[in-house]
């Protein structure tokens, strides 16, 4: 990795995270909303523990919360891509495109900001589920995983997203980046484990490589670990294909000029 | 209603059908989304119709009345947006050089929305049925979801062009659409008032207006002709309805001033 790579990445990153950090429009959903979502699957689905078959110890808090955790950690990235898009769009991103050396950096850089923008909201969503009640049974390292497998969804989501924003370069692709990370989140065992699910959201949902996600995830807060070698080795795959996602886009944007 | 008051309305009750038809961004995602999640959530929260106390058997035909309701939050955004569109692009100040009178231009707007509710509430329950849904108030209850469909949908209408009105930006108001789904994710929606086990969970479900839409279009689905319950929901949506019209109301003579 070269310095210009590293000094390029830092600079977009700074610019971002600062924007993301002082602007409330930006700052405020990104709190709120799996903050909402958390509160209303733990809170109004808490019944759903006690259906025959249900077999969650550590708690329909501790169940929701790894999905919510996924869920800002993909949507963590899809907003970075929003940001791209708004760069491209009013074009401060063709600047970026002139001045960098080594235009991986400004993905990487993006993707820096992507990360802590999901810290941020991991760190109140966190305090917020124990506040509630939330029970954790995994050990440390248990955690260490589980926040692992947000991370690799993170930055899967958004090269995603950066690789559309850089095809696109307009706000108006913002559906194009979220619809597909929604339709993908909300076709896994959501509310319940797979076990439970029937019909076709069950045929859906067993192909789905959310589903390896969420199920280590929820083995890893559990302390019983579970599908792990799948789920990493989805987390590590994932992340290389839509590099080179990303990395098309941006030989459009380039292209484009 | 005078004559003139009544041609008012009419021309603009038309344009806001054929703007409302001629986008079928407004339209095709107000249908698709809430039966994409209708979809999703009668698949995955199937097997809580085993906890005792489930009204139903079916979560399709319990999960059919938060179809209404997201409709209806669409509602909030397309004729707010639309009318933010009007502030944005002159049109309302051109509106205001004439007599047209703002309970003309209010109700015209609203037309819009009528026709969408329409379109969406037999979408809504004509594909809930052929997938299995039931209806136990039978042809009669039918008629009356769609109406009561239409009216919340118009009522939740009157909110977004009192948002409008108030910012004047149709970005403004699409940030509005977050804001509302809090309302629809804090009530009965997922399960009945009697299983929500979290207190504070409850309390706010039990206070929040929503809930008791979703049991008049419940009711329905479910139970048979409730009378109470179904006059409950109307009266809610009288209710929403008349307020969102007065704020709307007041706050178009505001803009007017400030033009």
């Amino acid at each position: 990795m070269s310095a210009d790579f590293r000094n390029i990445a830092r600079a977009v990153a700074w610019r971002s995270v600062h924007n993301f950090l002082t602007n409330k429009a930006l700052l405020i959903p990104a709190l709120i909303f799996p903050l909402f979502f958390f509160a209303s699957f733990a809170g109004g689905l808490s019944a759903v523990s006690n259906v025959p078959g249900f077999d969650f110890p550590t708690g329909y808090t501790a169940f929701q919360y790894v999905f919510v955790l996924m869920q800002s950690a993909a949507f963590g990235g899809v907003f970075t891509g929003f940001g791209i898009a708004r760069d491209f769009e009013s074009g401060f991103g063709r600047r970026y495109l002139l001045a960098a050396t080594d235009r991986r950096g400004i993905i990487a850089g993006y993707g820096i900001a992507a990360l802590l923008r999901a810290f941020v909201t991991w760190a109140v969503l966190t305090a917020v589920a124990l506040v509630a009640g939330m029970q954790i049974d995994g050990s440390p390292i248990d955690l260490v995983g589980m926040y692992t497998l947000a991370i690799l969804v993170n930055i899967t989501a958004t090269l995603w997203a950066a690789g559309v924003a850089l095809r696109v370069r307009s706000i108006q692709g913002g559906p194009l980046m979220q619809l597909p990370i929604f339709l993908i989140l909300f076709v896994a065992p959501v509310y319940v484990p797979l076990s439970l699910l029937s019909g076709w959201i069950h045929a859906v949902a067993s192909v789905n490589p959310v589903t390896a996600l969420l199920e280590a995830g929820r083995g890893f807060i559990s302390g019983e670990p579970t599908v792990i070698g799948l789920a990493f080795a989805l987390g590590i795959i994932l992340p290389i294909l839509f590099a080179l996602w990303s990395r098309g886009g941006l030989r459009r944007a380039e292209a484009a000029g | 209603m005078t004559h003139e008051l009544g041609t008012q309305v009419g021309q603009l009750a038309r344009r806001s059908v054929i703007r409302t038809l001629r986008q079928p961004a407004q339209i095709v995602p107000s249908l698709i989304f809430p039966l994409f999640l209708l979809a999703v959530n009668s698949g995955g929260l199937k097997s809580v119709t085993n906890l005792p106390g489930f009204p139903t058997d079916s979560y399709l035909t319990f999960a059919l009345a938060i179809t209404f309701m997201q409709g209806a939050l669409f509602s909030v955004i397309n004729s707010g947006t639309d009318l933010a569109r009007d502030i944005e692009t002159g049109f309302l100040n051109r509106m205001a050089l004439t007599p047209l009178r703002g309970s003309a231009l209010l109700s015209g707007l609203l037309a819009g929305s009528l026709l969408l509710g329409l379109m969406q509430a037999l979408a809504y329950l004509i594909i809930g049925l052929a997938f299995g849904a039931e209806l136990v108030a039978g042809v009669g209850g039918f008629f009356v979801i769609i109406a009561l469909s239409v009216s919340v949908t118009v009522a939740f209408g009157t909110i977004g062009m009192f948002a409008a009105l108030r910012t004047g930006s149709g970005e403004a108001v699409q940030g509005l659409f977050p804001v509302f789904f809090v309302f629809l994710f804090l009530s009965s929606m997922a399960l009945p008032l009697n299983l929500i086990q979290t207190d504070w969970f409850h309390t706010v479900a039990s206070i929040n207006p929503v809930s008791y839409l979703l049991q008049a279009f419940r009711s329905l689905l479910i139970e048979g002709w409730e009378p109470s319950k179904i006059a409950l929901g109307f009266g809610i949506a009288l209710g929403i309805g008349t307020l969102g019209m007065l704020a709307a109301s007041s706050a178009l003579k505001s803009r007017l001033v400030r033009t």
